[in-house]
Parts: structure tokens; C-alpha cells; sequence
């Protein structure tokens, strides 16, 4: 089997996340990007644990998994509230710290 | 040698009385002056017991000592708290206390308009504590701290009115100048403590016969550098003219009776440094015989009264320093003089005082003239104090600044004819500037304001000036009919009585040849101030102007010392304002500037700092990459 398919896909997806992260402004977008960044990884350790004939990558996977679950919960929950106070949901917005 | 308990008391009861004066504040003003003055004069009665007790002992036997506390004790080096009272501390303890309560008694009146009073009896008292703790301390250790005692006393009353901002400054200038001599001192104790690892005058004493010459000679030469800056000795001397800011009572007391005495008693007591190295005699015998030309000569041109006196202080004391670095013949002949001139130049002090209070504290001689009518008690004490500092016979000075003269010629060879002649030539002087502040002063025409209202000072000022003028004319005669004092002294200074036997002049001719530069010197002077004008001439001869500035002391002082000084501390100031600062000053501006660049790094969008992760793993993993290659 040539796994090389599979890498080149995951780090696509990588770079395709990395700069929609730093490119797009819309919160909910960046925050898409970010999962494909987790998703394209999960893809790398569940190619790698084919690869080695263990299970270690898969577990990884369900562990990156909950971590990206998680996150979402405490993500979205920020962005809503962000929206409710300043009526804008761009990341570019929210520079206060800055100041 | 006998132990003593009573001491201490001679020390702690002035100080005491200085605490509690300063202490209590204003509460004390009522009866201050009159506290101070009674423990000045149960000191003087606690020293004429001591004095009557130790006649009554004899021979070794005749020096008390009295340990008061364990004060340094570090390995085998030992320094007690101790006070020695021999023939030699219990002449100056007679003199401190009895001419100190005599001052004590005229202040009451001399200050009493003054509202600092009480301040100024606590001062007094603070004193004479030290300058006792000085003549009694068993070790230079213990002298030092009555040698700085003094001073400060000595500082604080130069500038006890120190609202005027000159008195303050002529307090100042007296402090530095001792300063410089109180360095000798430390040195001198140093040097002895690592040469013979013990600093009380018994032990140096013992280890001085077997020392090295170099270090005798080195602290005979700190010794006497010591002893100029306390007794204004040059080329320490410039500082005794302007304490004469100080209230006249204190001139009298500190600055011509006691404390500028000092040095004289610092070599008298460090005999067996000097005896044992000529080189060091020789220098004091130099600085002796230049301040007392020194002294004299500035005191031929001076106008105000109470410099006169101060610059014919430094050269009586110019004498007695002489005397003292003639080796064994001339300590006694010294310590004479000492207390004699104690006694007239304190009394001529207390008379000038007596002239300033009733006229306003002018001390202008041009604007005196025929006071003697008006002040006959003043006039009569002054005078005999006159007679005193002249030397003629019988008063107080021909006994013991003819013996100096006597002493200074059997020197021998031509040390001897020079030192003889340099005594002379400042008797003839000394005869001139004390008869014209005799002429300016107390005869001929009145010169003064229409608004000066001269009279007789009060009992309590002329009583201790009258006293004092009795020991301007006895006190000589007493203190050498049979050698008294010479015998007295004698275990102290190691004097055996080997007469010299190249005797260079006998003690008549001296007599006689002292008595004719003095009648020149007085006839001089009646000649020149026939007429006196009111305001000093200005078309004078450039001596009398060199005199009338102090022979430029101070402004060899200010161009020598004073200014490179100043200029290395500014120079200092500028080399730590732009070398050591302008270091801290440019590590500041690398870190500002450099912060202020990475600042706008920091812009708060997300994305940016997203970007600046991603490079960085990026460069992390091209970083790793390139190692495992």
C-alpha cells in the first residue's frame, strides 16, 4: 500500500487549514480551518498506525477528537458571545488587548 | 604610680552638666549659667586636691592612674578607657579648670544679653570635659578622642552665632583645617601600633629606645603635623584668625589659653619620640620658628583687636613649639610658657572683651583710642598682661620667654645663633604690634562714634580679669624661683640636670639683649602711632599689606589646595555624570529602542499572531529536519 497518497492529502488539508486561519477574517471560518487542521492530522496518525500495525495512532485520532469536540463547545460559545456584544463576528474586530 | 578613684569625676561632671544643659532644653535657661559654672569650679577644686594629694606623695609614687573600662580588647591587643594624672596632665588641669571657671564667670555677664546662653555654658562644659579627657587620657587612643572632643567644642562655639553666615564659615574653615592634623594623629597612632603593637605612652615609651629611626622620625612628623593643625601652627596656622567669630570668652578659653596649647602638651608628653630622633626635632623646631616670625609679623598689621591677639597667639605658641623641639633643657621651659602665657594672653582676651562690650562690639582699633580713661580697670589688667607678653621683669613672660630665648641660643653652632636670632627678632616684633594696640586702644585721642557710650564692665567681668592679671605678674616668679616647675616636671621629661656646659650665652646677657629689642620694638611703635587715622591708610608699604592679609595664607591656601581641589571634584562629578551614568543612561536607550521596534509586533489581530505560530513551526521543523539530514 502507498501511504504517500495519504500524507500528501493530510498535509494539504494542513496548509489548506493554516491559511484559511490566517487569511479569513470571519471567526466561524477560521474556526472551520482550525478543525481541518485537527482532521488533517487525525488523518496522518490513523495512516501511521496502518503503517506500523499498532493501534497508538487510532487512539491518538479519539483523543484529538474529544480535545477538537471540546473545543468547539468553548469556541462557538466565545464567538457567539462575542457576536451578542460587539454585532461582528471578525476576528480582525476583537483587538483590544492591543490597547 | 598609685591607683585612683576620683578621676573620672574630673571628666564625667562637665559632661554630665553638657548633657543636661543641652538636654533640657530652655527649661534649664533660668539657671544654666550657674550650674555650668559651679561643676567648673568643683573641677578646679577636685584638681587642686589631686594636685595637694600628689605633693604628698613622692617620687614614683606621685603619678595616679585610674582605669575606668575595658574599651578595645581584640587578641593580645588591649586598649583600656584609663587616665593617667602626672606632674605634667596635672598642670593643665589646674590651668583648664582655673582659668575655665574664671572664663565661666565672666561669660554670666559677657553673654547676658545673648538668649542662647544656657547653649553656650553647655558648650563651655563640653569643653573643658574633652580638653580634660585630652591632657588625661594614658593613651594616644584616649587623647584622640579628647583631641576630637576639642575640636568639636571648639567648631561649635567659633560658630555659635552661626546665623551670620561668616562666623559659620570661619567655624567650618577652623574644623578642616584641624582635620588635616587630626589625620597626623591617626597616623602617627597607626604607625606606632604596628611598629611597637601598643598605642598607651608607657608602652611607646618602653619600645621607642629600641625602635628604627625611619619610624620615630615618621611619627614625630605625623605628631607634628597633629600638633600644627590643633595649636594653628604653620602651615596649618590660617584657620586661628577667623575663629575669632567666636564669642571673645571663647576666644580667650579655647583659642589662646587651652586648646591651641594642645600640640605643645602632644609633643611634651611624645619627649621620648622627639629625643630620639633629631630629624624630627629639627623640623619642630623650624615650624616653631617660623610661625613665631609668622604670627608676629601679622600682627603688626592688624586692625581688629581680637586677630591681633590671635596672630600673637600663634606666635607665642610658636615659641613654646620651638622650645619644645630643643630636646630635654626645653619642655619644662615650654610647658612655662605655656601656662603663662595662659594667664596674660587669657587675661588680654577677657580685656578685649571687656573694651568690645562697652563699645558696641566694635573691634575696630582705629575707632578706639583713650579708652583707658573710661575703662581704668580694663586698661590696668591689659596692661599688666602687656607687660607679661614683653618680658619685662618681674611679670610672668620674662621668665619664660627669656629662658626659650636663653634655651634657643645654647642650642649650639649656628642652629643655635639662628634659632637665638629668629626668638629675638619676635620678642623686638611682638614688642611693636603689642604697644601699638596698646597706643590704638587705651591712649591718645578718642576715635570713636558719638553713639558709643564706653564704660567699666561689671564686677563679674573685671573680678576674673583682675585675677588673671595677678597671674600675669606672679605666676613667673612662682613658677620658676628654684626651678620649681623644671624640678616638677622633671620624671615626666626626662631632664637631668647636666647643665650645658657650652653654655653659648649667660643668662644675663640674654636678659639684657631680649629687654633692648623690646624697648626698640615699644619705642617703635609709640613713634609710628603718635597720630592715628580713623581709616587705614591705603598707600602702604607692600609688607604691611602682605600682613594685613595674613602674609597670603589663604590665598596660597585657596590656589594650592582650594581650587585643584575643586576642580578634581567637578572633574570627578563630570566623569561619573558622562562616563559612569551616560553607561546606565545608553543600556536604557538600547532596551527602549529596541523595545519600541518589537512593540508593533504585538498588534492584536489573531491572525497575525497566527501567522508568526506558523512560521515559527515552520522554522522549528525545517530546524529539526536539517539536524536529523
Amino acid at each position: 500500500m502507498d501511504i504517500s497518497n495519504y500524507i500528501y492529502l493530510s498535509a494539504l488539508l494542513f496548509t489548506i487549514g493554516a491559511i484559511g486561519v490566517v487569511v479569513r477574517r470571519n471567526a466561524i471560518v477560521v474556526f472551520m480551518c482550525v478543525e481541518l487542521m485537527l482532521n488533517a492530522a487525525n488523518l496522518a496518525f490513523v495512516t501511521f498506525s496502518r503503517v506500523h500495525g499498532n493501534l497508538s495512532g487510532q487512539v491518538a485520532s479519539f483523543f484529538t477528537m474529544v480535545v477538537a469536540a471540546c473545543e468547539v463547545v468553548v469556541g462557538l460559545a466565545i464567538i457567539v458571545t462575542i457576536y451578542r456584544s460587539r454585532r461582528s463576528a471578525s476576528v480582525d474586530d476583537a483587538s483590544l488587548l492591543k490597547r | 604610680m598609685v591607683t585612683s578613684t576620683n578621676l573620672v569625676y574630673l571628666i564625667a561632671l562637665p559632661l554630665f552638666s553638657a548633657a543636661l544643659l543641652l538636654l533640657l532644653g530652655r527649661i534649664a535657661d533660668k539657671w544654666g549659667h550657674i550650674f555650668a559654672t559651679l561643676i567648673s569650679a568643683s573641677v578646679f577644686a577636685l584638681g587642686v586636691i589631686e594636685f595637694f594629694a600628689m605633693q604628698g606623695r613622692e617620687g614614683e609614687a606621685r603619678a595616679a592612674t585610674q582605669k575606668i573600662f575595658e574599651w578595645i580588647s581584640v587578641g593580645s591587643f588591649q586598649v583600656n578607657a584609663s587616665l593617667l594624672l602626672d606632674q605634667l596632665s596635672i598642670c593643665f588641669v589646674l590651668l583648664i579648670s582655673g582659668v575655665g571657671t574664671l572664663i565661666h564667670i565672666y561669660s554670666i555677664a559677657y553673654m547676658s544679653h545673648d538668649h542662647d546662653r544656657r547653649r553656650f555654658f553647655a558648650y563651655l562644659n563640653l569643653f573643658i570635659a574633652a580638653m580634660l579627657l585630652l591632657v588625661l587620657g594614658d593613651s594616644y587612643l584616649n587623647l584622640y578622642v579628647g583631641w576630637e572632643g576639642v575640636g568639636l567644642a571648639s567648631y561649635l562655639l567659633i560658630g555659635f552665632w552661626n546665623q551670620k553666615p561668616a562666623y559659620a564659615t570661619a567655624a567650618k574653615k577652623a574644623f578642616v583645617a584641624n582635620r588635616v592634623g587630626d589625620v597626623g594623629l591617626s597616623l602617627a597612632i597607626m604607625i606606632a601600633f604596628t611598629q611597637f603593637g601598643t598605642v598607651t605612652f608607657a608602652g611607646v615609651k618602653e619600645s621607642a629606645s629600641g625602635a628604627s629611626a625611619g619610624a620615630l622620625t615618621a611619627i614625630g612628623a605625623m605628631l607634628l603635623l597633629a600638633a600644627a593643625g590643633k595649636s594653628a601652627q604653620f602651615p596649618l596656622q590660617s584657620w586661628l584668625g577667623d575663629a575669632m567669630a567666636g564669642p571673645t570668652p571663647v576666644s580667650a578659653l579655647i583659642h589662646a589659653a587651652t586648646m591651641v596649647t594642645a600640640g605643645v602638651y602632644l609633643i611634651t608628653r611624645s619627649n621620648f619620640i622627639f629625643d630620639a630622633s633629631p630629624t624630627a626635632q629639627l623640623m619642630v623646631v623650624c615650624v616653631g620658628a617660623i610661625t613665631l616670625l609668622f604670627g608676629a609679623l601679622i600682627g603688626t598689621a592688624k586692625d581688629d583687636i581680637k586677630k591681633a591677639l590671635a596672630a600673637s597667639t600663634m606666635s607665642q605658641i610658636g615659641y613654646m613649639i620651638l622650645a619644645t623641639g630643643l630636646g630635654p633643657v626645653g619642655y619644662a621651659f615650654a610647658i612655662m610658657h605655656l601656662l603663662t602665657h595662659g594667664f596674660f594672653k587669657a587675661g588680654m582676651f577677657l580685656g578685649a572683651g571687656s573694651v568690645m562690650h562697652g563699645m558696641n562690639d566694635e573691634v575696630n582699633m582705629r575707632r578706639y583710642g583713650a579708652i583707658g580713661k573710661v575703662m581704668p580697670i580694663t586698661a590696668a589688667t591689659f596692661g599688666l598682661g602687656y607687660l607679661a607678653i614683653l618680658g619685662v621683669p618681674p611679670f610672668a613672660g620674662f621668665y619664660s620667654k627669656d629662658k626659650i630665648i636663653e634655651t634657643a641660643f645654647n642650642a649650639g653652632g649656628i642652629e643655635g645663633i639662628l634659632l637665638g636670632g629668629a626668638t629675638l627678632l619676635g620678642a623686638a616684633i611682638t614688642a611693636f604690634y603689642m604697644t601699638r594696640v596698646i597706643v590704638l586702644t587705651f591712649t591718645g585721642t578718642k576715635r570713636w562714634d558719638d553713639n558709643a557710650h564706653p564704660h567699666e564692665s561689671p564686677f563679674l567681668m573685671w573680678a576674673p580679669m583682675a585675677v588673671l592679671a595677678v597671674g600675669s605678674v606672679a605666676s613667673g616668679f612662682l613658677l620658676s624661683s628654684g626651678s620649681a616647675l623644671v624640678n616638677w616636671l622633671q620624671p615626666v621629661v626626662n631632664e637631668h640636670h647636666e647643665h650645658h656646659a657650652e653654655e653659648f650665652l649667660p643668662p644675663m646677657v640674654v636678659s639684657a639683649m631680649a629687654l633692648a629689642v623690646v624697648a626698640i620694638g615699644v619705642a617703635f611703635a609709640v613713634l609710628k602711632y603718635r597720630t592715628v587715622p580713623v581709616e587705614a591708610p591705603t598707600k602702604v608699604s607692600v609688607f604691611t599689606k602682605a600682613a594685613r592679609k595674613d602674609l597670603y595664607q589663604d590665598s596660597f591656601n585657596e590656589a594650592v589646595f582650594m581650587r585643584p581641589g575643586q576642580k578634581l571634584t567637578s572633574g570627578l562629578v563630570t566623569t561619573d555624570y558622562k562616563i559612569i551614568d551616560g553607561l546606565v543612561r545608553a543600556v536604557g536607550w538600547v532596551v527602549q529602542t529596541s523595545a519600541a521596534s518589537l512593540r508593533t509586533i504585538q498588534n492584536g489581530y489573531v491572525r497575525s499572531y497566527a501567522l508568526i505560530m506558523v512560521l515559527g513551526v515552520l522554522a522549528l521543523v525545517t530546524a529539526i529536519w536539517m539536524v536529523t539530514l
